[in-house]
């Protein structure tokens, strides 16, 4: 399906993206762009492809074919790293982070990885206070400034959560690759980081790869709906919702009325 | 900040002050001397080694090359009849650490396993190169006309110059690694050694940081190797055999990869222990062997880790019982 033209230079743009493992398709012609600003969610039932399409977003992984165009260039053939440099941060799906750092430090690293010249050999770098000062203002924004000199290691689940959002945003990027913040989380956990990220998308460009439809269909502006490796639908929530491709492929033909978007699907 | 330092350094520490006392509490002798020495330049090049492991999560089966080259640079030049430490020195760490740029240009592409078979692979290589260089006497090795001049003195000829000389050094490199592993660089290191991909996603290409830190453990395990020439005066192929690389790792592990001091103390133990049992029996390795399972079995954090291990226990036991 081709993506309706937005009125804006997307940040993000995915066009023609392929990739098979053996006879298996798990991209299919994949397109879609991301407008600055807001969230963009990506959803779709397990087994759909969205691991995947991470891995390529992100960089991890090769597609064998189409072009993925981030911050005005083609970033198809970069690497993880350079991708993280143009201004693509990106959190994982199992929690990611430094164990045996401090907290503050994890998020300083992310600091270091922006500002350049690491090739530093005699300043001690946790006393930089540059570095240190960035990086407590984004503890704050996520709110675990309080727990800055704990080993990350010893965070409870959904504050490593945290944790990684902070590293993200220390990167100052221009497009938060989020592969499901929710995950593992409990309720309580659930409702803060939902909390969390509403407020983080009035200044940031998320692109949010999410289970949890309810907080999927609370937060995005924007869903695309991933089926077997192909796009179905791209629209606003509330079209998504009243789609019938989509309720078809979640809940089958018959599916009684008011089901969703409740609960979790797929799982 | 000193007492704080003593609290948690006690054990280092207490080993630096009893190599520095040692000439004057009874190990003054020549082969007293002669082991300390080896003792201290072991540690040296363990400690270099620990940047790599401990510091990196480079597990490198191939180090002693870099100590061996560092030994041949002083052979070379000891046939050229340059004793100067002045050139002799700078010569020999280059040459170690042009050597580690080379093969780590290659290894530095693979990690675990094959990152182990490859660097055991250049240090082999670089072992059968020795042993065919006919003319620094081959397999059967090289003996040095004498041992390196210091600014034009015959200084390092001093058994105790020579015994603070090589105390000198270790304690610049023991001082010298912790300022690098908490510089920016070393941050970057150690963050990709627990979690590469997320360093990467960071923004990190972690190639570089680690070519560069191979190479600044192979200049200092050059400087290793040109006082290990020194305390022999003698160079042989066996230098740089694999089982001194072997033995190198089994210091480092010893000691305890949770700080950079464990080097000092895994190989101090190690060069001791071996020299302790030797006399004992002839059969001392098989006291040897099953001496390094035990330790690594319980010595959680290695030796470096056993202040602390001893601290629990005495604060389990000065607790009253179900408090």
């Amino acid at each position: 399906m081709p993506e309706p033209i937005l009125d804006v230079e997307p940040i993000l743009e995915v066009a023609g993206l392929r990739k098979r493992f053996g006879g298996l398709a798990v991209t299919d012609d994949v397109s879609f762009a991301v407008a600055p600003g807001g969230i963009h969610a990506i959803i779709g039932p397990n087994g759909a492809g969205k691991t995947t399409l991470i891995h390529q977003l992100s960089g991890s992984l090769r597609p064998d074919a189409g072009r993925i165009r981030f911050a005005g260039r083609d970033v198809t053939s970069l690497p993880p790293q350079r991708r993280a440099r143009l201004g693509l941060a990106r959190s994982f799906q199992i929690t990611s982070v430094i164990p045996g750092f401090p907290v503050l430090e994890n998020v300083a690293l992310a600091v270091q990885g922006r500002s350049g010249g690491s090739f530093r050999f005699f300043r001690a770098a946790a006393g930089e206070a540059r570095l240190n000062a960035v990086a407590l203002a984004a503890l704050d924004q996520v709110g675990l400034a309080g727990r800055a000199a704990a080993l990350a290691g010893a965070l409870s689940h959904g504050e490593k959560r945290q944790l990684e959002l902070a590293m993200a945003l220390a990167m100052q990027p221009k497009l938060l690759l989020l592969d499901e913040p929710l995950a593992g989380a409990g309720p309580e956990e659930t409702t803060r980081l939902v909390a969390l990220l509403s407020a983080l998308k009035r200044h940031h460009t998320i692109l949010l790869v999410e289970h949890d439809m309810q907080a999927v269909f609370a937060l995005a502006d924007r869903i695309s709906v991933l089926v077997y490796g192909r796009i179905i639908a791209t629209d606003a929530p509330d079209a998504i919702r009243a789609d019938a491709a989509v309720r078809a492929a979640y809940l089958g033909e018959d599916a009684p009325e008011g089901e969703w978007p409740e609960g979790e699907w797929g799982a | 900040m000193i007492p704080g330092l003593i609290r948690r350094a006690w054990l280092p520490l207490l080993v630096l002050g009893l190599l520095a006392a040692a000439p004057f509490i009874g190990f003054g002798a020549g082969h007293a001397l002669t082991l300390l020495a080896r003792a201290m330049i072991m540690a040296l090049a363990a400690v270099s080694l620990w940047l790599l492991v401990g510091g990196a999560g480079l597990v490198s089966l191939g180090h002693a090359a870099m100590l061996g080259i560092g030994a041949y640079a002083v052979v070379a030049l000891d046939a050229a009849r340059i004793t100067e430490a002045a050139v002799v020195v700078p010569v020999a760490m280059l040459a170690a650490a042009g050597f580690a740029l080379l093969t780590g240009a290659v290894a530095i592409r693979t990690s675990g396993v094959h990152f182990i078979m490859i660097t055991l692979a250049f240090g082999q290589m670089a072992f059968f190169t020795a042993g065919s260089l006919t003319i620094y006497g081959g397999d059967d090795g090289y003996t040095l006309y004498g041992r390196s001049l210091v600014a034009g003195q015959r200084w390092a000829e001093d058994r105790l110059g020579f015994h603070y000389l090589c105390l000198g050094l270790l304690v610049a490199a023991l001082l010298g690694g912790r300022v690098l592993l908490a510089s920016r660089f070393g941050r970057v290191l150690r963050a990709a050694r627990e979690n590469p991909e997320r360093v990467r996603a960071l923004g990190f290409s972690l190639y570089p940081y680690r070519l560069a830190a191979y190479a600044i453990a192979g200049a200092l395990a050059g400087l290793a190797g040109v006082l290990l020439a020194n305390a022999a005066e003698f160079v042989a192929p066996s230098f740089l055999a694999w089982q001194r690389s072997g033995d190198l790792l089994f210091m480092v592990i010893l000691g305890g990869l949770g700080s950079l001091h464990g080097a000092l103390l895994g190989a101090i133990a190690f060069v001791l222990l071996e020299e302790g049992l030797s006399h004992l029996t002839e059969h001392w390795r098989l006291i040897f062997g099953p001496l390094l399972v035990l330790s690594v079995l319980h010595l959680r954090g290695g030796l470096a880790g056993v202040p602390g291990q001893m601290a629990g226990l005495l604060r389990r036991a000065g607790r009253p019982p179900h408090a």
